[in-house]
């Protein structure tokens, strides 16, 4: 019989999951966590597993509750990149609540990472805020509407708030919404810039997590920081595919021992 | 616990916040604490204090206090506690690990302050913790800049006497510092209205000492692997080390280290072999701050050592006690309290060498430096702890957290992160 090894990412606002035999992938799905993330994450988990390993802020309740083991994001997230571009050395992860950098040495293991303290700025969460305040439909179209934006002004307010009533007078002095789009885009550049040479990255760099979905912010990013930045097909499933080889490894593991 | 309601009564603590207090430590405690497989059988000593923290002890000072005894409080291993026993004084370390009263101590101090001060004076302002209350008279430092202008506060409130501290450790401050331990001496006889003799000061050292051995035969069964005892019980003994009675103290901890040392031979352990070893070192950790050592110890691995003043720091020198006259015991006193490697030295190169050492001796996997929020001698320090450790290939992780429980998640992740980081599996 096949085996299948699922892994479950449970952030806090989407849901990864990804079921992988032999190495290849042969289910994947995104949801919204909604209110009750463990009922959502139950209700993707349909067939039988081998194994289930869960990540995310959600893989303890997880873990007494469905999955056989938990690894964190940070190790999820090294793993899934590292399978996707083999040789990676730097894992950026920007999700809806916190942005990581993660360096990899060359067998792929973690061997430094940092976090965002708690605040959200920089994040997921700051692009959608910044979205709906400059009433774009959605963080896509915010993002495409930034790639055509001119680079005159700066938002020097790197706090949600501050930064939100700083675009919307500019808005109110008639800058055009475009402009301001980007510098808000520059803004968060800026910032994830800083995070990875604070940590000295190297090359390859990987972005996942669903703000590399964003054109403008990956364009920013390899222009700022003079590399190239390399985006998986779906990057909000990095740290479930990195959970569910870990599952798959895991079970390897204990044949050969 | 209920049976002393009497005597926090007369002790003036403001009934419904000691309450409070008290509805949160001890669950604290059993979930923290009670709930560790393997623990040694010694440790039911320290769980009784814990759980009488503020009533047998309390009971104890009360009747010192009863027959003219003094109390000093104290929230600096810097204060020499030799002295005071000499005297016939009790010392006692103040904690401050929770944040309670924080709202009265921000009409008093700035809102971005260590929790540590913050603590302290919320307590006292509150009237909630029985130790502070049943103090003859606190001694301040001026370690760093945040205490020493809070002890000018706290003076409003209850006697303070500020030993000045050097921030350098040159003959001139050696010199300083003599002095103040030699004016404290007198403050202490003053106070307790008793004449320290030399063989009274001989005695007491002789005594500090022991318990100092004692806890340094525990720190050296902790080199063991498979871990003996887990980090947060030896923390809370070290915490515990700090207010309560000498010689009692010195003999439970040696009864448990016995008991360690037979586990020793049937190689039974409270954790598996090879389970990741990891030194904490910064800001002192005190009673209940057990947040970061829980998250640790329940995310796979253990904690060999402190370099904490919760931890190695208070114990790891001895005073000389070769001295034959009492000036010649004070300056022992002094030398061996100016050893101490605290952030608030410049250069402060011995803690370097000291944490190196350590990871050697205890075949540490890696380091995490904890710093408490706004506690700036731990959280700039950080840096040159990286550096050396990075130059040695020891993993580190830092830390800035405070006494609420909001940042759990996250430092649970990262803690869990770093863990899976250096383990070698
Ligand atoms: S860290 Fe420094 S100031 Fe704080 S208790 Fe230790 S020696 Fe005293
Ligand atoms: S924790 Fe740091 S800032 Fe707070 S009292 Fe101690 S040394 Fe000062």
């Amino acid at each position: 019989m096949v085996k299948l090894y699922a892994g479950i990412d449970i952030g806090s606002r989407s849901i990864g999951f990804v079921v992988l035999s032999n190495d290849r992938i042969t289910f994947s799905k995104l949801e919204d966590t909604g209110f009750e993330p463990l009922t959502a994450a139950k209700k993707l988990l349909t067939g039988h597993y081998n194994r289930v390993v869960a990540t995310g802020y959600g893989r303890h309740a997880a873990r007494s509750d469905f999955a056989d083991q938990v690894v964190t994001e940070i190790k999820a997230h090294a793993i899934g990149a590292g399978h996707i571009f083999p040789g990676a050395r730097t894992v950026l992860d920007i999700g809806g609540q916190d942005t990581k950098v993660i360096l990899l040495n060359n067998n792929g293991a973690v061997i430094d990472f940092q976090m965002n303290d708690r605040c959200s700025a920089g994040t997921g969460k700051f692009l959608e805020v910044m979205a709906a305040a400059l009433g774009y439909a959605n963080v896509a179209e915010f993002g495409e509407s930034a790639l055509t934006g001119g680079s005159d002004i700066k938002i020097s307010n790197m706090c949600t708030v501050f930064a939100e009533s700083e675009a919307v007078s500019l808005m109110h002095q008639g800058t055009p919404r475009a402009d301001i789009a980007l510098a808000l885009h520059a803004s968060v550049v800026e910032r994830t810039a800083g995070m990875l040479q604070r940590l000295s990255f190297s090359t390859p760099l990987v972005f996942s997590g669903g703000v590399a979905n964003n054109r403008c912010i990956v364009t920013l990013l390899a222009k700022k920081l003079g590399v190239q930045v390399l985006v998986p097909p779906q990057p909000q499933l990095v740290g479930a595919l990195g959970a569910a080889l870990a599952a798959q490894k895991r079970e390897s593991d204990s044949f050969t021992s | 616990m209920s049976n002393y309601n009497e005597m926090w009564r007369s002790l003036g603590l403001n009934m419904a916040a000691h309450d409070q207090l008290l509805q949160v430590l001890p669950p604290t405690y059993h979930d923290v604490y009670l709930t560790q497989p393997n623990r040694p059988q010694g440790m039911e000593y320290f769980d009784f204090v814990v759980n009488e923290i503020h009533g047998l002890r309390i009971q104890e000072l009360q009747e010192h206090k009863k027959t003219g005894g003094k109390v000093f409080g104290a929230f600096c291993v810097f204060v020499p506690e030799e002295i005071v026993r000499a005297a016939g004084g009790i010392c006692i370390g103040l904690c401050s690990g929770i944040d309670i009263g924080a709202a009265k101590a921000e009409k008093v101090l700035p809102r971005n302050i260590c929790p540590l001060i913050k603590s302290f004076m919320g307590f006292k302002l509150d009237k909630v913790c029985p130790y502070f209350e049943s103090c003859d008279v606190v001694v301040g430092e001026t370690t760093c800049d945040g205490k020493k202008k809070a002890f000018e506060i706290l003076n409003d409130y209850i006697p303070v006497h500020v030993m000045e501290t050097p921030h350098m450790k040159k003959p001139r401050d050696r010199e300083l510092w003599l002095e103040e331990v030699r004016d404290f001496a007198q403050l202490v006889q003053k106070t307790t209205g008793h004449n320290i003799s030399t063989g009274d000061l001989a005695k007491a050292i002789k005594e500090v000492n022991g318990k100092r051995r004692a806890l340094q035969r525990l720190a050296e069964l902790r080199k063991q692997d498979p871990a003996l005892i887990s980090g947060k019980d030896s923390l809370v003994i070290e915490q515990i080390a700090m207010y309560d009675d000498i010689p009692r103290f010195t003999e439970k901890v040696n009864e448990l280290c016995d008991e360690l040392e037979r586990k020793v031979q049937t190689g039974t352990g409270a954790f598996p072999r090879k389970t990741p070893r990891v030194i904490v070192t910064g800001t002192p950790m005190a009673i209940p701050n057990w947040k970061v050592p829980h998250i640790i110890e329940t995310s796979g691995a253990v904690i060999v050592a402190e370099e904490l003043c919760t931890g190695l720091r208070y114990f790891e020198k001895e005073v000389a006690e070769d001295a034959q006259t009492t000036d010649g015991l004070l300056e022992n006193v002094a030398a061996r309290y100016l050893g101490i490697n605290c952030a608030v030295f410049t250069p402060n190169t011995g803690r370097m060498e000291r944490l190196l050492q350590l990871a050697k001796d205890y075949q540490t996997d890696g380091v995490i430096h904890c710093a408490l929020s706004f506690c700036d001698p731990y959280a700039v320090e950080a840096n040159r702890v990286e550096i050396m450790l990075k130059q040695h290939n020891i993993p580190l992780l830092k830390i800035e957290t405070g006494y609420d429980q909001e940042d759990t998640g996250q430092l649970k992740t990262r803690i869990e992160a770093f863990i899976e980081m250096i383990s070698k599996a």
